[in-house]
């Protein structure tokens, strides 16, 4: 009795101090690197600024794990999170998300609607896109002097373009890219890789390069690795990439064909202490100026049409941007959109295959 | 018993309160064990508060399964009636459009859909359609839903609903040694391109004892060094033992991917010094080379530690006796020194290789491909595909694992011949 009475107050004495902590602040949780950098300029300081409640930015590494723990033993800390748009879908479906009614969202700059100035598919039930952001692949120009790699077959052709590979420790984005390296067109590579066969096809294809590849796991690790010149070629965020081009001068070339893109999305966790000010802050930081405000830093394209004319010059380099971005028409030409679905169906399966694949 | 107390009573000694001393010296000896239990109470307290506690309730997930048994009760105590042959009754299909209209109300159906689909892939989408779908839907129930998905109309996933309808469930166990139920609820081994944990716990095993064995060869000769040098250099070289052990782990780890990696320190070395060629650098790291090499350093602190406390109580006047006695070096050190460190030895390969077996972070940093452990695994299922309770499930795994080794070595070396410093 005395036992459970002590842990009581001690649990209690916690959540108090949990409580006042983050009520105190609006917790603001994401990828962190450069990324986290777009949206504190992009976002943080004008809000801050207009009189908004503090940020206190925290940095994750994805995945749904912290926001279900804390979902679950009921002290919620994160106020808002950047997830990718499965975890979206998926944390709604299993209720650790809190439902955003798009009506909150401000109307464009143009007068357009939210609901017609989001491009389709980036307002869910309980996640609001803000950017488009894509995996593609790079490589080191000084490698590659004379024939330069210039699409998705070319990353797996050895012969041509010799040289160690980087590629993401996982199936998602890798199945996709070695399919259509193999000659399938972006709108029938979910339809192949539905079935056994095709995820046979795509792991022989991933096969070529096996030996001769390095695994990374977070997005700051591709840009490092082409750096340090332990690969000659890696996949990797299409910001990353540009942040090392552009801010340190790399000389690193990506290239956009079979590039496959996804949306980052502000969620809100069930039960986050700050729910107001959370819904407040994603009306704030997803209207068109600061949408098309968040490219000038980082090169993620806007998800308003009405943010992509605004879209300028990098705050600090001065480079244009719209060309960078991978919604921009020269590079997104040979392009495909994960698919949120299929993987949330296939991706137990698939995840052992790859790990037993890996392992072999 | 009464007779012998009455035959005692005349001759016992009495205290000065008149009561038989024994009893006195008793009571004192009660009190003063109840004032020791007190003050270790806290830290009992404590230990089983973070520590015990957690632990049971991690190895309780892994049986645990009350997702669909909560979630879809009417459907589970359908499917109970359920002969297994065939397509179920009417009944069923009716109690499932039921307990999808309220799951779907409650939030609860993608959590029905998850745990439905780590046992069968794919299935999620076809419960969160037809769920919601469910509420349009009218009788007869069966051929809505065979409408709304043909899956509807065959056997196996109401098989894999019944079986996890059961509030506890082994079925994360086998998963964790590549095993699972077919549709007859017979247990078979997990599809071939789907195996994966035995050989993870195999290589986990593997790299533990590699990792304990080039612990113990490289960390005996310095451990004697530290034992015999005079104080001046041992002190020195002590210190060189314990600060990189007093460094972090993450530092170490990446100073050996610096040192490491293709264009790394070793590799220009050995490339300026004409021993390889630029093409054809060393890879020893990303793989299980690298693996192996950053963990013997990172763990060699925890055997020199156990093997130097061991020989500092060794006098040297041992081995000067044997040497004089005319054993020669090596037989003297054989017959002689090394069995007095077995102690030591047991300490440090235990410790390393308790230790080794649950590593995580290096693995995860220089493992690449080849060179992952079970814990990257279980770290996976917690942080990543959610699946906590195979995460449960493999850790479990790893704590008997562990203990049996415990279990043996105790009865082939003994408790007692270990000394932890």
């Amino acid at each position: 009795m005395k036992k459970s009475l002590l842990l009581t107050s001690i649990a209690a004495v916690g959540l108090f101090a949990a409580s006042t902590v983050s009520a105190a602040n609006l917790t603001v949780v994401s990828w962190g690197g450069g990324y986290t950098k777009s949206q504190v300029e992009a976002y943080h300081k004008p809000w801050e600024a207009m009189g908004g409640k503090k940020i206190n930015s925290e940095d994750y590494n994805g995945g749904l794990a912290e926001v279900k723990a804390q979902v679950e033993s009921g002290k919620v800390i994160w106020d808002l999170v950047d997830v990718e748009l499965s975890d979206a879908v998926r944390g709604c479906d299993e209720g650790l998300l809190e439902e955003i009614d798009p009506s909150i969202l401000p109307a464009g700059d143009d007068g357009t609607a939210a609901t017609d100035d989001f491009i389709e598919g980036t307002l869910v039930d309980c996640g609001v896109a803000s950017i488009v952001w894509s995996t593609v692949f790079a490589y080191d120009k000084t490698k590659f002097t004379g024939n330069a790699p210039k699409t998705m077959a070319d990353f797996f052709n050895v012969k041509d373009f010799p040289g160690k590979r980087g590629l993401r420790k996982g199936p998602k984005a890798n199945l996709e890219m070695a399919l259509m390296a193999d000659g399938v067109a972006p709108a029938d590579v979910y339809g192949i890789l539905a079935t056994k066969a095709g995820v046979a096809r795509a792991l022989a294809k991933l096969d070529s390069i096996k030996d001769i590849t390095v695994w990374w796991e977070t997005g700051a690790q591709p840009a490092q690795m082409l750096a340090d010149g332990e690969v000659a070629m890696t996949t990797a965020y299409n910001g990353r990439i540009f942040g090392a081009q552009v801010t340190e001068n790399k000389p690193f070339e990506i290239v956009w064909d079979g590039q496959v893109w996804d949306l980052d999305l502000w969620v809100i966790p069930k039960g986050a202490p700050n729910k107001e000010d959370a819904l407040k802050f994603i009306a704030f930081s997803t209207d068109t100026k600061r949408n098309a405000d968040q490219a000038r830093w980082i090169s993620y394209g806007p998800v308003r049409k009405s943010a992509a004319p605004l879209v300028g010059k990098h705050a600090e380099a001065g480079v244009d941007m719209k060309p960078h971005m991978p919604t921009a028409p020269a590079n997104f030409k040979n392009a495909l959109q994960n698919d949120f679905a299929f993987w949330a169906d296939h991706q137990d399966e698939l995840n052992e295959k790859f790990s037993a694949w890996l392992a072999k | 018993m009464s007779e012998q107390v009455m035959a005692a009573t005349p001759t016992a000694v009495l205290a000065a309160d008149g009561t038989p001393l024994k009893q006195r010296l008793q009571k004192t000896l009660r009190r003063r064990k109840l004032i020791a239990a007190g003050l270790v109470l806290p830290l009992g307290a404590f230990v089983f508060v973070t520590f015990l506690f957690p632990i049971f309730l991690m190895l309780f997930r892994s049986v645990e399964n009350p997702i669909i048994h909560d979630n879809m009760p009417q459907t589970v105590a359908a499917l109970e009636l359920w002969d297994g042959k065939d397509v179920p009754e009417e009944a069923a299909f009716a109690a499932l459009v039921r307990d999808m209209v309220t799951a779907r109300q409650a939030k609860t159906i993608g959590r029905v859909a998850t745990r439905m689909n780590f046992e069968m892939s794919g299935v999620r989408s076809v419960i969160t359609s037809s769920a919601r779908k469910a509420k349009k839907m009218e009788a007869p129930f069966k051929d809505a839903l065979i409408k709304a998905n043909p899956m509807w109309g065959e056997r196996d996933i109401w098989v894999t609903f019944k079986r996890l309808g059961n509030n506890y469930t082994a079925t994360q166990y086998l998963a964790a040694v590549d095993m699972r139920y077919d549709s007859d609820n017979n247990i078979v081994r997990q599809e071939e391109d789907r195996q994966i944990y035995v050989t993870i716990f195999g290589r986990t095993l593997w790299i533990s004892l590699a990792v304990s064995l080039l612990c113990l060869v490289l960390g005996y000769p310095v451990a004697y060094l530290l034992a015999t040098l005079p104080a001046k250099y041992s002190n020195l070289l002590m210190i060189m033992v314990l600060l990189p052990f007093w460094t972090s782990l993450l530092v170490r780890t990446t100073s050996w991917i610096v040192l490491l990696q293709t264009n790394g320190v070793i590799n220009e070395l050995l490339v300026w010094a004409h021993i390889v060629g630029d093409d054809n650098r060393l890879q020893m790291m990303y793989n299980q080379t690298g693996t192996v090499i950053a963990m013997t350093h990172i763990l060699l602190p925890f055997m020199i530690l156990p093997l130097f406390s061991v020989m500092k109580t060794i006098p040297p006047s041992y081995m000067r006796a044997a040497l004089s006695m005319g054993a020669n070096p090596v037989r003297a050190f054989v017959k002689v020194y090394a069995p007095q460190t077995v102690p030591g030895i047991g300490a440090g390969s235990l410790l390393v290789f308790i230790l080794s077996v649950g590593y995580y972070i290096t693995p995860a940093l220089v493992g690449g491909r080849t060179g992952q452990m079970i814990s990257n695994f279980i770290a996976f299922h917690m942080q990543k595909s959610l699946n906590w309770g195979l995460a449960a499930a493999l850790g479990g795994l790893l704590l008997v694992g562990v203990m049996i080794l415990y279990w043996a070595y105790t009865k082939i070396v003994g408790v007692d011949n270990m000394k932890l410093g």
